[in-house]
């Protein structure tokens, strides 16, 4: 196995990897608008490699409170897919699925948090989807874990995983509308083994 | 006047009475705090993984693993005058964000605890009992220390704010 160094990663990688995420995310709000039953509108997704004190501060705050659906992936592709909003934005989407908007300051309920699992798993269900189609590599996402927390603390857990071989992590950021302005940001957390696999599947050189 | 210091995410810094150091959000991560209660110096580790060994990448920032960042540490409160043989540690974090279950060794579910796990492992080898530990569950954290008295602040999302 090679070792990964996301540092030396070549410009061709960051063009892939801006494809993925702009179909996926793509994929992703065709989704949301489907079960929101509105238009869902988006910009280019930004792909971004960042320190691991960058991301916070990106998010609004390391204390900026957000919510986050987390899954495993299995098969081909292994790893984690993890799908972050802040926390009105969270409760604007809670709001739309379940008819009834959480007031801001109250506390998501067990209510409140099963359908920010549903969203997050529609969402990177739809985004992982046309990654295993680009790639034609399977992509077998576990069921989602939701949490509700610190921004920082949320990312700890990306970070972690990323820092098992570098110190920089790599991000998604999406920005859609419906009515109003949603941030959501999309971290894909594939192991080592899976870097090769994907881009080898998209025929893109690792040129290291 | 009083500083407080903000160290980030595989940082270290020590600081003395009456300044404080604090980091925010610590998820699966963990916070050790040491002092020589003599000298009144302190600081502040907040490390991402277990062991440094067993890492193929990225080792040249030794403030990421318990191992290296607590031995530096260490040796930055020793150049400050604290002795070994004083050092109390109180540590918090290491939680389990998303209460997620199964995998390997590096799996979400366990590095909190694996985190753990080490830190007091690595506190033991140098000697340096724990005083006290907010540590596991499924929530973050953010914590401040004054190494003036020792207390350790511990802020979480919904919850009152705890002293250990």
């Amino acid at each position: 196995m090679k070792d990964i160094n996301l540092d030396q990663v070549s410009q061709n990688y960051y063009d892939v990897l801006k494809e993925i995420g702009n179909i996926g995310a793509g994929n992703a709000m065709t989704a949301l608008s489907q079960m929101l039953q509105c238009k869902v509108d988006m910009k280019v997704p930004q792909v971004r490699l960042l320190e691991f004190s960058e991301v916070g501060e990106l998010m609004g705050g390391e204390e900026q409170i957000m919510a986050a659906v987390l899954l495993a992936v299995e098969g081909d592709i292994t790893g984690y897919m993890m799908f972050m909003v802040e926390e009105n934005s969270a409760r604007h989407l809670i709001g739309k699925i379940t008819g009834g908007m959480l007031p801001e300051g109250m506390e998501f309920d067990e209510m409140g948090l099963s359908a920010m699992q549903e969203v997050g798993n529609i969402i990177t269900g739809a985004y992982l989807n046309s990654l295993s189609s680009m790639t034609n590599l399977t992509v077998l996402p576990s069921p989602p874990a939701v949490t509700v927390d610190m921004a920082e603390a949320i990312l700890s857990v990306p970070a972690i995983q990323f820092g098992i071989y570098g110190d920089k992590i790599l991000l998604i950021q999406s920005q859609f509308y419906d009515e109003v302005q949603l941030d959501g940001y999309f971290i894909l957390i594939p192991d080592l083994e899976s870097y090769e696999k994907i881009l080898t599947a998209l025929g893109v050189p690792i040129e290291m | 006047m009083s500083e407080i210091f903000k160290i980030g995410i595989a940082d270290l810094k020590t600081c003395k009475s009456p300044d404080g150091v604090m980091t925010l959000g610590l998820g699966s991560c963990v916070g050790i705090a040491i002092r020589d209660p003599m000298t009144k110096v302190g600081g502040l580790v907040h490390i991402m993984l277990p062991d440094s060994k067993s890492i193929t990448g990225g080792q040249h920032n030794i403030a990421k693993f318990a191992d290296t960042g607590i031995e530096e540490l260490v040796k930055q409160l020793e150049r400050t005058g604290a002795r070994r043989i004083r050092m109390v540690a109180k540590i918090a974090g290491g939680a389990n964000m998303f209460n997620f279950q199964g995998g390997g060794a590096n799996a979400v579910g366990k590095v909190g605890e694996r985190n753990v796990e080490a830190v007091k492992a690595k506190l033991r080898q140098l000697n340096i009992p724990i005083q006290a530990a907010d540590t596991g569950l499924n929530y973050g954290r953010t914590v401040i220390f004054y190494p003036e008295t020792g207390a350790y602040h511990i802020r979480a999302v919904g919850k009152p704010e705890k002293v250990i």
